[in-house]
């Protein structure tokens, strides 16, 4: 695919956001991700340009962070938290039947290109183990059935919506859109909390 | 009876407390007002005053850090929000952010005054996006209303999925678009940081912290806490516990008093191990039920507090796969810019799935422990330091269950029977 004038000129906005151009390397490639659904050399020749830089320190860039994806991932891009604590309360188990279930590896893609699955370190959202992300938005307090559930809607194509997060699950490339810094209107949508996050401030209301 | 008091966490339970509309009703941005109004050595002075320590780790004091920043030196000046958080475990920031991103980025315009920048950047972690978005919208709304921009801007910088961007130093190479690898210091931040200026990094509690502060005042926050830790801060309760969750509480709160809000151990079980303060802070077991929760209190246990998530483990648990996995996590994060931390932690996987599979020998411990002599304080950074935390106190509290693993010929423990599913059928 070929960057378009406005997608060009996105990019040079966001290069923009900073006192000096190579800072912008890392919202770059999100937004190639955006775009492409993963880390193209094309895109990496795009910013190497757009940065003057050589297109080898881009990718050496790109190489270092494991969301920057060298080849495509689904459309939902499932992650189970496999660190100490989702993994014995639940996560190992479920990504285990994940794998069986889709009939895929860690970071592999179902053939009809609707959902690849990693195995994730610790994502912040322990008081809600065992966790699920799809897209990096948060599916809490998952177990096998619902996990197995959740992706089976994906590739229905009525993906179920995240735990806390917008109203429906945004794909991939919509995602990245936002973790390029973009804004996509959805930031009104959801919860504000989930009941852990609550927990300590209503027992504080009831006098504890 | 430590009582719970929420600061951060008072307006979380209403439904727009994300939006500026939500913030502003009670008293958002007011704080920002009064400190703009101020000197800022004198805002600097009020945060040394209120005794404000990091909340993201290591609690060095809040307000000696910007006061390093050196002043009249007609530099660029910059903060940097450390909201990375991804030390396992660890769970506090980004709900903080869902819940109330305005809060942050009233600190920022606050101590932006203080330390005389122009500029802050919030680097957090990419794997959130809802609150990648939450946090993007509220500096759109702050720009929208004139709140930001007039002499301060903020910018939000998304990282990628690497744990050692949460150290200062790689998360400052991350931002200036290199590989995320950790500097030598000195020179520090503070003299030293983003594009060679002088700069503070912050963890994102200990920013939104300062609002509260300013309006206020010092002795209000001293009030609460203990001798040298003052304050609430944000406890992160998870793992084989009734209800897990936040709890907003004055430092020095004990486990047991939080495992009696959460409803204790999940029913019919005891607890066996947790970790006080993320994966690298060593763990305690049930001797440790009261220790104060503070930095003094930890660290005389011989522990750390670092970030207060609190992973609690019942005795279903095999403490042998629970560091290994840890273990693995280092591995992989590991930056691979210092040999002891790159190399060290390769070796200590090697080692640890042996032992997890009953198939090492009682040697491997103390060669374990010998590694570990030679990982600890060799490196840039704390990673390696953090890695051997889990394996040091695991030999030290629970060198029998190893052992039991070699006898036994492979781990005891039956891995469902520590799952929450279990006998749910699943």
């Amino acid at each position: 695919m070929a960057f378009s004038s406005e997608d060009l000129s996105t990019m040079d906005s966001i290069i923009k956001r900073y006192p000096r151009s190579r800072s912008a390397i890392m919202p770059l490639l999100h937004f190639v991700q955006s775009k492409a659904g993963y880390v193209t050399n094309e895109g990496i020749e795009v910013i190497a340009k757009l940065l003057q830089l050589e297109a080898a320190e881009v990718t050496a860039v790109s190489t270092f962070y494991t969301q920057y994806k060298p080849t495509p991932v689904g459309e939902y891009h499932v992650g189970v938290c496999t660190n100490t604590l989702c993994a014995i309360m639940g996560g190992d188990a479920i990504f285990a039947s994940l794998k069986d279930h889709l009939g895929i590896g860690n970071d592999e893609v179902t053939p009809d290109g609707k959902v690849s699955l990693e195995h994730i370190e610790c994502n912040a959202a322990c008081d809600y183990a065992p966790v699920v992300m799809a897209n990096w938005e948060f599916y809490d307090n998952q177990t096998v059935e619902s996990a197995k559930e959740l992706v089976d809607s994906m590739r229905a194509g009525n993906p179920k919506p995240p735990t806390r997060g917008p109203n429906r699950l945004v794909t991939y490339k919509e995602a990245s859109a936002v973790l390029a810094g973009l804004n996509d209107g959805l930031a009104h949508e959801g919860v504000q909390a989930g009941e852990p996050t609550l927990l300590g401030l209503k027992l504080s209301k009831e006098g504890k | 009876m430590t009582k719970l008091v929420p600061v951060l966490s008072a307006h979380w339970d209403e439904k727009d407390s994300f939006t500026l509309e939500g913030y502003k009703r009670h008293g958002g941005y007011k704080a920002a007002e009064k400190a703009l109004a101020m000197d800022p050595d004198a805002v600097i002075q009020l945060v040394k005053d209120s005794g404000l320590r990091g909340r993201g780790g290591a609690g060095f004091p809040t307000g000696m850090k910007w006061g390093f920043i050196p002043q009249g030196d007609n530099k660029d000046h910059y903060l940097v929000v450390n909201a990375d958080e991804s030390e396992p475990g660890t769970c506090k920031d980004m709900p903080l952010l869902m819940a109330n991103p305005h809060v942050l980025v009233e600190g920022c315009i606050i101590a932006c005054h203080a330390i005389r920048a122009k500029h802050a950047f919030i680097y957090i972690r990419g794997e959130v996006t809802h609150v990648a978005r939450r946090l993007n919208q509220a500096i759109a709304d702050a720009y929208a209303a004139g709140i930001l921009g007039n002499g301060i801007d903020v910018v939000l910088h998304v990282g990628a999925g690497a744990y050692i961007c949460g150290e200062e130093t790689a998360l400052l190479d991350s931002l200036e678009g290199f590989r995320g690898q950790p500097r030598l210091r000195p020179p520090f931040p503070a003299i030293a940081g983003l594009y060679a200026r002088p700069t503070v990094v912050n963890n994102v509690e200990s920013i939104a912290s300062v609002p509260a502060i300013v309006m206020n005042g010092a002795e209000w926050y001293q009030s609460m806490g203990t001798e040298k830790s003052k304050g609430t801060t944000l406890y992160s309760l998870s793992g084989h516990v009734v209800n897990p969750g936040q709890f907003e509480a004055p430092l020095g709160i004990t486990l047991r008093e939080i495992l009696d809000l959460a409803g204790g151990v999940r029913p019919g079980h005891k607890l066996k191990f947790w970790t006080p303060g993320g994966s690298s802070t060593p763990l305690f077991t049930d001797a440790h039920l009261d220790v104060p929760l503070d930095y003094e209190g930890v660290a005389a246990a011989g522990s750390m507090l670092g970030t207060k998530a609190l992973q609690i483990f019942d005795e279903t648990t095999c403490v042998v796969r629970a560091v290994l996995r840890w273990t693995e996590f280092y591995k992989h994060e590991s930056c691979g810019k210092c040999t002891p931390c790159r190399e060290g932690t390769w070796w200590l996987v090697q080692i640890l799935r042996d032992l997890e599979d009953g198939k090492g020998t009682e040697a491997d411990l103390a060669k374990l422990l010998d590694l570990c002599d030679n990982i600890m304080g060799r490196s840039f950074c704390a990673l390696g330091d953090g890695a051997t935390s889990p394996i040091t106190s695991s030999i030290k509290y629970f060198r029998d269950e190893y052992i039991a693993h070699l006898t036994n010929g492979a781990c005891p423990f039956d891995p469902v029977a520590s799952t929450l599913f279990v006998g749910a059928g699943a």
